[in-house]
C-alpha cells in the first residue's frame, strides 16, 4: 500500500482537490442514503404548493408549483446524477478504450480507419448528436446513458491511442512479444496498467461533462419521464422563475456543486498522476 | 503557400463528410418509425394502401443502398431534402435561422478568447500568487456552471430583479428605429446574456489553456535568448510568449464551433432566440427528421470548414507547417 500513501501525500497538496473530495464524499452519501433522508418518492404531492424556503420546517427547501418536497427531489436527484454520469462515462470509456487500444496497439491501417472514425464523431455536434439520439428513440436512461457514452468516447480514444502509441515500443512490453504474449494479454497487463493515469484523470472530468449533458437534457424535456433529475426540477421551476426562483435556483446549484467537485477532483488526480507535474 | 495544399487539405475532408453523411443515414434508419408513420397517424387514417403510398411518394419503399446513394447525390447538390412540417426546403429553413445563431456564436466567442486570452495572460504573469488563485477558482466555477441555469440565474437578476436587460427575443417587437445604430444596439441588447451564458465555459477553458501555454513557453530557450540579449519583460510577455501561447487557443476554439452550436441549442431554448438551435429542438420534438439531420450536418459542415479555414491561415502565417 505504499503507492497509496506516496499518492496521497502528492494528491492532498492540492487544497481544492481535497475539497472537492470531501463533498463529492457528501454528494455520495447523499446518493446512498436518500431513502432515509426524506423517506418515500420524491414525485409525491407532500404539502401546500410555493412553501417557501425556511417557511415550514418540515420542508426545509420548500415545495413546488405541486406541492412536492424540493428536498426530497434535490437528495434523490443526486442518485440520478451520480447514477448517469458513472455510467455514461463507463459507456464512453469502453467504447474509448477498445477503439483507441485497437488503433494505437495495430497502427497502419487500422489506426487510419479508426482515427478518421474518431474525426467524424469529433466533427459533428456533439450535444446536437445527443438530443437527436435521445429524442429520435424514445428518451430513457438507456438511452440516455447510451448517447451520452457515444458522445463522450471520440476523446477517450484519442488520448488511449496516444498513451499505446507510446508505450508499445518500450522494452517491457516488446519483452511480453517476444515471450509470446497475446495482444489481450499484453494490452490489459502491460500496456493499460501504465496508461492508467491520464485515463482515470479523464474519466473524472467526464464525469463531470456527463452531469452537465444529462441535466441539460432533462431541462430540455429529453429526460427520463419517470425520473426526477435536477435537470427536470429545473425545467419544472423555471415556468415560474420569476416568482419563485429558488425552484430553479437550488437544484441547478446541486448540479453546480457536484459538477465542480469532480473537475477537482480531476484537477487533483491530475496533479499527483502526473509525474511531470509533480517536479515543479 | 501553394494551392496543391490547399487542395490536399480539401480533399482529405471527403472521407470526413462522407462518415458524417453515413452517421446521418443510418441515425435516420436506427430512428423507429418514418415519416410516412408520423404523417398517417396524425391524418388519423392509416389504411396500409395510404401508408404504402407515402412511402413510396417519399421513396421509401426502395432498398437501402439505393435510398443511401440517393441521399449522398442529393445532399452533394445541396439538397438537404424538404420538411413536412413546414413545407420548405430544409436548405431554406436553416439559411433563414441561421443569422441569430451565428451572431449569438460570434459574440460568445468574441467574449470567451478576449476575456479568457486576457485573464490566462494576468494569471500567468502572477503565477501562484493571490491573483493567480483568485483567476484560476472564478475559472474553475465558469467551468463546473451549467449554461442553462446561469441564464436563467441572470434573467432573474438582470430582467427580474433589476429590470436592465430584456429576457427574450432577439429584438424588441414593434420596435420602430430612429437609425441603424439604434437597431443594433437593441439586438446588442437583447444578445448580452444569451452570449454570456454561452461564453462562460469556454472563457474558462481558454482562462486555463492561455495560461498553461504561457507558463510552458515561458521556459523555453527562445524565451531565455530573448531576455539574455536585452529584451524588457513586458516584450517578451507580448512579443514573444502571448504570439505563440494564442496557438492552441485559436485551435481549440476553431475545435469548439460545434459544441458551440450544441450550446447555442439550450441558450436559444431559454431565451426564446429563433436560431437553428430552436428550430433543431423543435424538429426532434416534432419528429421532422429531414430537418433534424439537415441541421447535424450543416452545423458539421460548419465546423469543417472552419478547421479547413484555420489550417490555411496557418500556413499563410508559418510557412513551415505546408510541409508537415
Amino acid at each position: 500500500m505504499k503507492w497509496l500513501t506516496e499518492f496521497w501525500d502528492h494528491y492532498r497538496r492540492n487544497k481544492g482537490a481535497v475539497l472537492g473530495l470531501i463533498i463529492l464524499g457528501a454528494i455520495v452519501l447523499v446518493a446512498i442514503f436518500a431513502d432515509s433522508i426524506s423517506p418515500g418518492d420524491p414525485m409525491d404531492l407532500v404539502t401546500q404548493p410555493f412553501v417557501a424556503p425556511g417557511q415550514d420546517a418540515a420542508f426545509p427547501l420548500g415545495s413546488d408549483m405541486l406541492g412536492r418536497d424540493v428536498l426530497a427531489g434535490v437528495v434523490h436527484g443526486a442518485r440520478v446524477s451520480l447514477l448517469i454520469g458513472l455510467v455514461a462515462t463507463a459507456v464512453g470509456l469502453l467504447i474509448g478504450m477498445t477503439i483507441g487500444a485497437l488503433a494505437g496497439f495495430h497502427g497502419g491501417r487500422l489506426d487510419e480507419l479508426l482515427t478518421r472514425l474518431t474525426e467524424v464523431f469529433q466533427t459533428i455536434p456533439s450535444f446536437l448528436l445527443l438530443i437527436v439520439i435521445v429524442g429520435i428513440f424514445q428518451p430513457n436512461i438507456a438511452t440516455i446513458v447510451l448517447g451520452i457514452g457515444i458522445v463522450s468516447w471520440p476523446e477517450l480514444s484519442r488520448l488511449v491511442r496516444a498513451e499505446f502509441i507510446a508505450l508499445r515500443s518500450r522494452e517491457f512490453v516488446q519483452a511480453g512479444v517476444a515471450i509470446g504474449m497475446s495482444d489481450v494479454r499484453i494490452i490489459v497487463t502491460q500496456i493499460l496498467p501504465n496508461a492508467a493515469a491520464p485515463i482515470i484523470v479523464s474519466a473524472s472530468l467526464a464525469v463531470a461533462r456527463a452531469i452537465l449533458n444529462e441535466s441539460a437534457l432533462a431541462f430540455l424535456g429529453l429526460g427520463d419521464p419517470n425520473i426526477l433529475s435536477w435537470g427536470s426540477m429545473i425545467s419544472v421551476g423555471r415556468e415560474v422563475v420569476r416568482t419563485a426562483p429558488y425552484l430553479t435556483a437550488l437544484p441547478g446549484l446541486a448540479i453546480f456543486i457536484t459538477v465542480l467537485a469532480f473537475n477537482l477532483v480531476g484537477d487533483g488526480l491530475n496533479d499527483a498522476l502526473n509525474p511531470r507535474r509533480r517536479l515543479r | 503557400m501553394s494551392h496543391r495544399y490547399v487542395l490536399r487539405k480539401a480533399w482529405q475532408l471527403i472521407p470526413a463528410l462522407l462518415g458524417i453523411l453515413t452517421i446521418n443515414f443510418v441515425i435516420l434508419h436506427l430512428a423507429p418509425g418514418d415519416i410516412a408513420d408520423v404523417l398517417a397517424g396524425e391524418a388519423g387514417a392509416a389504411s396500409p394502401e395510404y401508408m404504402a403510398q407515402l412511402r413510396s411518394q417519399f421513396g421509401l419503399d426502395q432498398s437501402l443502398p439505393i435510398q443511401y446513394g440517393k441521399y449522398i447525390l442529393s445532399v452533394v447538390h445541396g439538397d438537404l431534402g424538404y420538411s413536412y412540417r413546414y413545407h420548405m426546403p430544409v436548405s431554406g429553413l436553416i439559411l433563414g435561422h441561421l443569422p441569430v445563431t451565428l451572431v449569438l456564436m460570434g459574440l460568445a466567442l468574441l467574449f470567451a478568447i478576449g476575456v479568457g486570452v486576457l485573464l490566462g495572460v494576468i494569471a500567468a504573469r502572477h503565477v501562484d500568487t493571490p491573483v493567480d488563485w483568485f483567476i484560476t477558482s472564478i475559472s474553475l466555477v465558469a467551468y463546473s456552471l451549467p449554461g442553462f441555469w446561469l441564464a436563467l440565474m441572470m434573467i432573474v437578476l438582470f430582467s427580474v430583479k433589476l429590470d436592465w436587460l430584456p429576457s427574450s427575443g432577439f429584438e424588441t417587437i414593434g420596435a420602430d428605429y430612429r437609425s441603424w445604430f439604434a437597431a443594433l444596439l437593441d439586438t446588442l441588447r437583447h444578445m448580452i446574456m444569451p452570449a454570456l451564458s454561452l461564453a462562460a465555459f469556454y472563457l474558462a477553458v481558454y482562462t486555463r489553456l492561455m495560461r498553461a501555454s504561457m507558463i510552458e513557453i515561458f521556459e523555453m530557450d527562445f524565451v531565455r535568448t530573448a531576455r539574455a540579449k536585452g529584451v524588457s519583460p513586458s516584450a517578451v510577455t507580448f512579443r514573444h510568449v502571448v504570439r505563440n501561447a494564442l496557438i492552441p487557443v485559436v485551435t481549440m476554439a476553431a475545435l469548439h464551433i460545434g459544441s458551440l452550436v450544441g450550446g447555442a441549442v439550450v441558450v436559444e431554448q431559454v431565451f426564446g432566440l429563433p436560431g437553428i438551435g430552436t428550430l433543431a429542438f423543435e424538429a426532434v420534438f416534432r419528429r421532422d427528421f429531414n430537418l433534424v439531420l439537415g441541421v447535424l450536418l450543416f452545423s458539421s459542415l460548419l465546423v469543417v470548414v472552419v478547421n479547413l479555414l484555420l489550417d490555411i491561415t496557418y500556413t499563410l502565417v508559418d510557412p513551415r507547417i505546408e510541409l508537415m
